[in-house]
């Protein structure tokens, strides 16, 4: 059985489900990075990974949750063919009005509260790929994919 | 994450250590805010050289420091940014607003030599 066969490929997934609490916001992060690991991605894919969760996670605990506690914020990690990575966050919160307008560098729905608005310019700029659906008062899932480096499979 | 300060005359050095998220966050711009006033400190100086992480966090927590300092013509430097962090700053135009220094000497150095400019003029 060959493994460059398109029909045999099992793509390794997980996925996370764990309370909308700011602390939870560095286990998300770390747990990504641990799942990607054995793929040998380089330091610098690491980072940006972690970042890029790191911004969805805190959007859906500060703006889909308003900080309440009692919320449940869901990251899958699917490693696919070709080293390509895709991680959904997805939440059950309020959901985003105008995703276009969110998505818009320095926007920030709360800038009192001293956010920089560039979580989603963050997470465009880290990874390869993002896309952003939302129902405003269903909630939100934020897809990201990152197709990492292929000069370090032998 | 870690905070740590070190005063000279007007300048208060913030140390910081560790991971800056939205959790951490909230901390450390009380901290600073609570120092800050303590010691009637002008100038502020972030160095950034023990932060292992920081997300978009980190803007706000600069940004926020940047508008209670500038109030009082204070100056703001920044210090010891990894890639990344540096990245993340200059993304959303904080080098428009404080200066990248490469150690906490040249950034006192900076503070003296722009305090000295502006009152020649």
């Amino acid at each position: 059985m060959s493994v460059n066969n398109e029909n045999d490929y099992i793509p390794n997934q997980m996925k996370l489900i764990f309370s909308s609490r700011s602390e939870n916001e560095s286990f998300a992060r770390v747990a990504v990075a641990a799942f990607i690991a054995p793929m040998d991605p380089t330091v610098e894919e690491l980072t940006e990974i972690k970042t890029a969760v790191s911004e969805a996670v805190s959007n859906s605990i500060i703006h889909a949750y308003g900080e309440n506690e009692n919320g449940m914020v869901t990251v899958e990690c699917i490693i696919e063919q070709d080293r390509r990575v895709v991680i959904s966050i997805v939440d059950n919160g309020i959901g985003i009005e105008d995703v276009e307008l969110a998505r818009e560098p320095l926007y920030t729905s709360k800038p009192e509260d001293e956010r920089s608005g560039m979580g989603f310019t963050v997470m465009e700029s880290f990874m390869d790929k993002l896309e952003v659906e939302s129902v405003p008062g269903n909630g939100t899932k934020v897809t990201m994919i990152k197709n990492l480096d292929l000069a370090y499979e032998f | 994450m870690q905070i740590e300060f070190e005063m000279t005359d007007e300048i208060l050095i913030v140390n910081l250590e560790g991971e800056l998220d939205h959790h951490y966050a909230a901390v450390i711009r009380e901290e600073i805010d609570k120092t800050v006033d303590a010691f009637h400190s002008k100038h502020l100086i972030f160095n950034f050289e023990k932060v292992t992480f920081m997300d978009s966090s980190g803007i706000g927590v600069v940004m926020g420091r940047y508008n209670k300092i500038s109030q009082l013509g204070g100056k703001l430097m920044i210090t010891g940014c990894s890639e990344y962090i540096d990245r993340i700053l200059y993304m959303a135009g904080i080098y428009t607003i404080a200066t990248r220094t490469k150690d906490v000497t040249e950034s006192i150095e900076r503070i003296g030599s722009e305090v000295i400019e502006e009152e020649a003029n």
